[in-house]
């Protein structure tokens, strides 16, 4: 929130130093900034974690399966780390409630197939993370899989308020910084032409 | 930024000069044009009614829950490639419902026309199995009102080496450039092509009351929160309802132009909040509802005196209905463009803007240096043809790509070919219980091999940008679009056209119909600043017509 604290205390001293510009420019980024501050400081309020339509041994199920499909790699957040299982299950709990068979009946079998898998210890969210991979492997063609790819991408990337996304950890994960303003230079390629203005 | 607006109140009983439908680019320009001419002026919009503080950064709901666009929940309709097929349920033209309408929406490109656009039937001659034809204007006679709408809507930019004639310069500097900018300069010197600042109607500078753009990178498809981005609702609206003689209302879905035994409109029946049927009476009607619409209410206001639609003698009511192609070349780079950050796009390539006989076929565009991808659209297909689709590698790659990506988007036409169209379905209702759009529409040939000219142009200057990968868009056969273009277009002659030159109907004297659906040829690709200029000039011509009595 610094940069929209200097972005105020600039145009404050631009409506001080008589800017006639910066007057109405003032009134009206001022709101908008808050606004877009108010947004971009949004996930602080994460929603609650309780299961809604899964139960909490499908949603551990599911929670596995996303931080597969996105997974924490090279020290950075995943799925797993963004909350997209609370996203799956609040869609499945409102607008996406028709795919609950095919998210309960999927579920049940990943669990078949890692319990058929040799010297099993217990359901999918047993198996190592590279059985969970061989797994999913057989499954990546089927329509639960497919609803569950898009689904940990949501839930990743949407805003906090659909469920997933905690605190922007999908965003930062992307290296797509959320910011209500940004200023020239914006990347590598046009630094020198911005700086000669 | 909740200003007080010195709104007027008319009743529907009221017997105002002008009920307008739509409030989009022309429903606003137009609106403004009458009110600050003195009339008195109803806008009915079939969306709400939103503040700034609704307009979040919301891309799910923004393009997978259709949250500021018109759901095919409730308004659904089907679509078919031709007439053999059976049309299925299926959303194919995409429209912004709110007050502002798809402008409130838009990316804010703004490309003229050029001379060209206008003749290019007499130029190149007739294509056969197309209505492909010359305006019945030229671009002069548009050209003062592509300038209104550069100062009274808000345009930055700086003329390129083949823009039209202008009679006045831009208001406004372009906006800084973005490094997908920087790396088009590149290719396009090395190739011999030329790069220019896109035009765009974000202020680049505080300009008529509104503030530069902050470059928070939410433009395409997302309304601006900063009122920096020039659509109506942020400029024309507002002085519209300051006249005292303008009322917006919100809410208002209408079901039929309604017409006297006179055969002269009557005003508008409409759909309220609550889904009562209204009727607002009016002197004159001005359709501007968007090339979907318009065709589908003025064949929904069929009568026995009209029995093919209202305006329709000529049967070419809702036919010509043109997409305008968008592929391109998706490119990643060593370094970090960032090109979430700011504007859609700062540079444009327009030499291949001419049809070249040449080619072998007809059509031109633009490519641009563009993004287009926010975060969920880029993990659901931002990555090249073979990488992995879900795992670590999946993972890895998301992460490293995502600031290092661009597009380099090609921009085409597409021919008026009669039976691409939008009709009523026989069947399907919406929640309304009015008829459902059926659309019909599958490419010309020649706009297919348009599109992938375009894009080899555009993969062409992806590599000689330096380009550490880079990979051509799939070209599949369109089944929708947000273009929605020529279904009742213009002419002089009424047995082929719906409105006259000065957007007029010729069946129906106090009638207007101005929008997309006006334009007799398609744009390389970016319609709106036409659209505009359009408007423009129809809300002043018919202010004149109805000062003179000739309404």
């Amino acid at each position: 929130m610094n940069e929209l604290h200097n972005r105020r205390a600039f145009l404050r001293a631009a409506v001080a130093a008589g800017a006639a510009w910066a007057a109405a420019d003032l009134v009206q980024v001022e709101d908008a900034l808050a606004w877009a501050g108010q947004q971009t400081a949004h996930g602080a309020g994460a929603p609650s974690t309780a299961a809604q339509a899964l139960t909490k041994a499908q949603a551990d199920v599911v929670e596995a399966m996303v931080s597969r499909i996105i997974p924490s790699v090279d020290g950075r957040p995943g799925a797993r780390e963004a909350g997209a299982v609370h996203f799956v299950d609040r869609a499945l709990a409102t607008f996406n409630a028709s795919q609950k068979k095919l998210y309960t009946d999927g579920i049940a079998d990943l669990n078949r197939r890692a319990k058929a898998r040799p010297s099993s210890a217990g359901g999918f969210v047993a198996l190592s993370p590279a059985q969970q991979d061989d797994v999913l492997r057989e499954v990546e063609q089927t329509p639960f899989f497919q609803a569950a790819r898009f689904d940990a991408i949501v839930g990743t990337f949407a805003l906090p308020t659909y469920g997933g996304n905690r605190d922007f950890t999908g965003w930062h994960m992307l290296g797509f910084d959320h910011q209500p303003r940004f200023q020239a230079p914006f990347g590598y390629y046009d630094a020198d032409a911005n700086r000669r203005g | 930024m909740q200003e007080q607006r010195p709104s007027a109140r008319f009743r529907p009983s009221d017997l105002v000069d002008f009920a307008i439908v739509g409030s989009g680019a022309a429903g606003g320009i137009i609106a403004k044009e009458l009110s600050t001419a003195g009339f008195t002026v109803v806008v009915l919009e079939q969306g709400p009614r939103l503040t700034e503080t609704a307009f979040d950064h919301d891309e799910f709901g923004t393009f997978m829950r259709n949250k500021h666009a018109n759901d095919p929940a409730t308004q659904p309709q089907t679509f078919r490639a031709s007439s053999a097929d059976k049309a299925v349920p299926q959303l194919a033209l995409i429209y912004g419902r709110l007050v502002g309408g798809s402008n409130a929406h838009f990316t804010a490109n703004v490309w003229r026309l050029r001379p060209l656009d206008f003749n290019e039937a007499s130029v190149h001659g007739a294509i056969e199995g197309t209505g492909f034809t010359d305006w019945p204007i030229t671009y002069d006679d548009l050209e003062p009102y592509y300038t209104k709408v550069d100062w009274e809507i808000g345009v930055s930019g700086v003329p390129g080496p083949f823009d039209p004639r202008r009679s006045k310069p831009y208001p406004m500097p372009p906006l800084p450039v973005k490094s997908s900018g920087v790396l088009m300069d590149r290719a396009a010197e090395k190739l011999g092509l030329h790069s220019q600042p896109a035009p765009m109607a974000i202020n680049s500078q505080y300009y008529n009351g509104r503030p530069a753009c902050q470059h928070c990178g939410f433009c395409l498809f997302f309304m601006c929160e900063f009122r920096s981005k020039s659509t109506s609702m942020a400029t024309m609206l507002p002085v519209a309802e300051a006249t005292g003689r303008c009322e917006i209302r919100p809410d208002s879905y209408v079901a039929r132009v309604e017409v006297g035994r006179d055969g002269r409109a009557t005003g508008v029946s409409y759909f309220d909040a609550q889904k009562r049927m209204q009727m607002q009476r009016a002197k004159a009607v001005v359709v501007c509802a968007n090339g979907g619409e318009t065709p589908r209410l003025l064949l929904n206001s069929a009568t026995s005196r009209f029995p093919n639609g209202l305006a329709n003698s000529s049967g070419v009511v809702g036919k010509h209905l043109m997409f305008n192609t968008y592929f391109g070349a998706n490119a990643q780079f060593e370094h970090p463009l960032n090109e979430y950050k700011s504007v859609q796009n700062t540079r444009i390539v327009l030499d291949f803007y001419d049809t070249d006989p040449k080619r072998g076929f007809y059509g031109g565009g633009g490519i641009d240096a563009r993004f287009g991808k926010y975060p969920i659209t880029f993990a659901l297909g931002g990555l090249p043809p073979g990488s992995p689709s879900w795992g670590e590698g999946y993972a890895r790659a998301l992460a490293e790509q995502y600031s290092r990506s661009m597009f380099f988007g090609s921009h085409g036409t597409s021919l008026p070919v009669p039976t691409n169209s939008v009709s009523l379905d026989p069947s399907l209702k919406d929640a309304w219980g009015l008829a459902a759009a059926r659309v019909t529409y599958k490419d010309h040939p020649d706009d297919l091999k348009n599109a992938a000219f375009l894009r080899s142009k555009a993969m062409e200057l992806a590599e000689a940008a330096g380009a550490l990968k880079a990979w051509p868009e799939p070209i599949a056969p369109q089944t929708n679009s947000v273009h929605l273009l020529g279904t009742c277009r213009m002419g002089n002659d009424s047995r082929t056209s719906v409105v006259d030159k000065f957007n007029r109907a010729h069946d129906v004297k106090n009638l207007f119909i101005c929008d997309g659906s006006s334009m007799v040829t398609s744009s390389r690709g970016q319609p709106t600043m036409t659209i505009m200029a359009l408007a423009f000039r129809a809300g002043e011509n018919i202010a004149s017509f109805a000062k003179r009595g000739e309404i």
